[in-house]
């Protein structure tokens, strides 16, 4: 690279939210007052000591961070090439990297004086870590969740209601994390003086993108420092799940300027990138537009309306992606490939059988990509995934999708 | 002078206030929807707000949904909303027309190709919900170019800090959004809105309609004696959402007009 500070890929967004081209603040007038102030808030809480230090003392104590950075020895002598370590963000207090983020904004919402908080969820791991992180604080919580995702991820809607959260099915489009996204900001454009809305992924309107990127780029700060001292080395490649993409920008952004490190997003292949749009693959199988305060690629028809997508992974089930993939992968700087459910179910049993690990479904799409490439890699080559979040949530799915009846004894 | 000026220096001449009726482009069907558009201007309507259909609009109530899922499933497109607008003007060039909805199907067509498009289909303003100030160099600054009113919406949160950056590239006329909401929820209190019209008025020389949450002739006249002007929505699609004949919803529009006009 030919001027190293110039060519940095890690100054983004600009000024006015964007990513490139992608990113922005498209969102009503309503709302727009305050995205300024929680812009102002943000900017003002990330060079102020004492909010990381108690973003630090959570994460610790609460969280029980850092995760642990583990060489997965059978599954990588079983696939008989790369090397396979696996960032561990499953242990984290309520099983996902979701609380990562949900801490930093509702430290946030406190600093804001606000005293209700919304949030979308879809597999409902940031539903449940928003409910927990307002049960510890004593705040309202609201939780909308797509009422098909409601029926396909039961263990999480026990675990927010046991936590205190109200949670609303939504009904609109075919009840899965985008139709949860409308109501959430509807529900925000009512409420907006007392209510904070906290956004689950990389997407949203500036600065949510680069906020909730900020709070999960712990994982990628720990995992660069874990594999410097197991190996002494950086990765050679990075592989990561995505929904809206937060784990994996996560992981991701502390190693945009390390230029040899390959970077790889695995999108939800459904039942195949297809004209069907039975995918979720907006990268794939989708092009450029403007949904929910942001512009990205999007599954839509001609007519620019939004597609529904399809997946068995009820996190990866929205037609978008957050803004910061959406330049990536136009200036090339990473790749996204896709993953179908059948392949995800193989990576799930894969990684319970020769691990004991038993992985959501979210990140088995990025099992199932490592499990693709591994074998024909050197031995020297090593791949760092993330296994974002544990599959207890998962059982009835995959159970249903295995022909497994779970009313019968053995 | 647009067909929307040229309405409001008529409407001051006579000493009346604006009536501003909204329906959904081909809901329930494009036939049905263009008989009760065509219907309008003698109903007593002085602008019509046609919504443009969306899979995800955002700040919408219930109604507002339902009747965008209404056309987009009787085969409702960006083209055949302005295909309509269009067969309206056939037989009518005075009355305005403004287009409400949301980005994604305009930016999908394609900025420049949609602004002939529209203002060859006799479109005279937009309303695009989820564009504001800070994204105005998209469609508002080319709408502008192109002899096109950009509306904006200026809401309860609307500081006076940031109003002269919300009128600064509006044209046509203010609309302001007389809750903190979606369409279709609260009512609007003729005692709330008064005083943050004024406000607005006394930041701009353009008019001021007020709507969200009026449904009756009475709040009809309420609000519009407080503003410019008043728009329905919710109320009217409601009985097209139930419905209702082209000739019974044109019968409530013109109470609701009457109460406007009233003011
Ligand atoms: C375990 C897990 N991984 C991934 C995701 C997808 O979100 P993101 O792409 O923002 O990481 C979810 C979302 O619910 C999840 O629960």
């Amino acid at each position: 690279m030919a001027n190293d500070l110039f060519n940095s890929f890690m100054t983004g967004p600009d000024e006015n939210g964007r990513f490139g081209q992608f990113g922005g603040r498209f969102v009503s007038e309503t709302l727009m007052p305050l995205i300024l102030d929680l812009e102002a808030e943000y900017e003002n809480a990330k060079t102020d000591d004492s909010f990381w230090a108690e973003m630090d003392f959570l994460w610790k104590h609460y969280v029980g961070r850092p995760s642990p950075l583990y060489l997965a020895e059978r599954l990588t002598e079983q696939l008989g090439g790369a090397k396979i370590y696996m960032k561990r963000d499953e242990l984290n207090h309520t099983g996902a990297h979701k609380i990562n983020n949900v801490l930093g904004q509702i430290i946030l919402a406190r600093r804001m004086g606000k005293t209700r908080i919304i949030a979308e969820t879809g597999a409902g791991q940031h539903g449940v870590a928003t409910a927990t992180v307002c049960a510890k604080f004593g705040l309202k919580c609201v939780v909308y969740m797509g009422a098909h995702d409601v029926e396909r991820q039961k263990p999480n809607v026990f675990r927010m209601k046991l936590l205190g959260a109200e949670v609303v099915p939504v009904t609109s489009g075919r009840g899965t994390l985008k139709d949860a996204m409308n109501d959430a900001l509807r529900d925000w454009v009512t409420n907006v003086r007392d209510t904070f809305y906290c956004i689950g992924t990389v997407a949203g309107p500036h600065p949510y993108p680069a906020m909730v990127r900020d709070f999960q780029a712990i994982i990628g700060k720990e995992a660069k420092a874990q594999m410097l001292e197991a190996e002494g080395r950086l990765p050679n490649t990075l592989i990561a799940a995505i929904g809206g993409g937060s784990n994996a920008m996560g992981l991701f952004f502390p190693f945009l300027d390390d230029k040899d490190v390959e970077i790889i997003g695995v999108e939800a292949g459904g039942k195949g990138v297809n004209a069907k749009m039975e995918h979720c693959a907006s990268l794939t199988g989708g092009r450029p537009g403007v949904l929910h305060g942001n512009r990205t690629y999007l599954l839509q028809d001609d007519d620019g309306q939004i597609l529904e997508g399809f997946s068995i992974s009820a996190g990866l089930d929205y037609p978008g992606i957050g803004p910061e993939h959406s330049w990536l992968h136009e200036i090339g700087r990473a790749k996204y490939v896709s993953i179908t459910d059948v392949e995800a179910l193989e990576a799930f049993q894969l990684s319970c059988q020769t691990e004991g690990i038993i992985p959501a479904l979210e990140p088995s799409h990025a099992l199932a990509h490592v499990a693709k490439i591994a074998p024909d890699l050197p031995k020297d080559h090593i791949i760092c995934m993330n296994m974002c979040g544990r599959g207890d949530k998962d059982i009835f799915t995959v159970a249903k999708a295995l022909n497994w009846d779970m009313e019968e004894s053995d | 002078m647009t067909r929307i000026d040229a309405k409001f220096a008529a409407l001051k001449a006579e000493g009346k206030k604006a009536f501003v009726a909204y329906v959904m482009a081909g809901d329930p069907d494009y036939e049905t929807s263009l008989e009760i558009v065509k219907g309008m201007p003698d109903a007593g309507v002085d602008i019509i707000e046609l919504g443009l259909p969306f899979t995800d609009p955002m700040a919408d109530g219930p109604t507002i949904q339902l009747a965008g899922q209404r056309a987009l499933e009787a085969g409702m497109t960006l083209n055949k909303t302005l295909d309509l607008a269009r067969a309206f003007r056939e037989d009518d060039d005075v009355t305005p027309i403004v287009l409400m909805g949301y980005y994604n199907p305009i930016y999908s067509h394609g900025v420049d190709r949609f602004l002939v498009n529209a203002k060859a289909a006799g479109i005279d303003g937009l309303i695009v919900v989820d564009l504001p100030p800070e994204e105005d160099s998209e469609l508002c600054i080319p709408a502008q170019a192109a002899g096109l009113n950009f509306i904006r919406l200026a809401t309860p949160t609307t500081d006076n800090k940031r109003l002269p950056k919300v009128l600064q590239n509006t044209s046509g006329f203010v609309y302001y959004v007389s809750i903190t909401g979606i369409t279709g929820a609260a009512s609007a209190v003729a005692t709330d809105v008064g005083p943050e019209v004024a406000r607005i008025q006394a930041a701009t020389d353009i008019p001021v309609i007020v709507g969200f949450g009026i449904r009756t002739p009475e709040a009809s006249r309420d609000i519009a004696s407080v503003a410019d002007g008043a728009v329905v929505g919710s109320a009217i699609v409601d009985l097209i959402g139930k419905g209702q004949s082209p000739s019974d919803v044109l019968a409530f529009v013109r109470g609701l007009a009457a109460g406007a006009h009233s003011a």
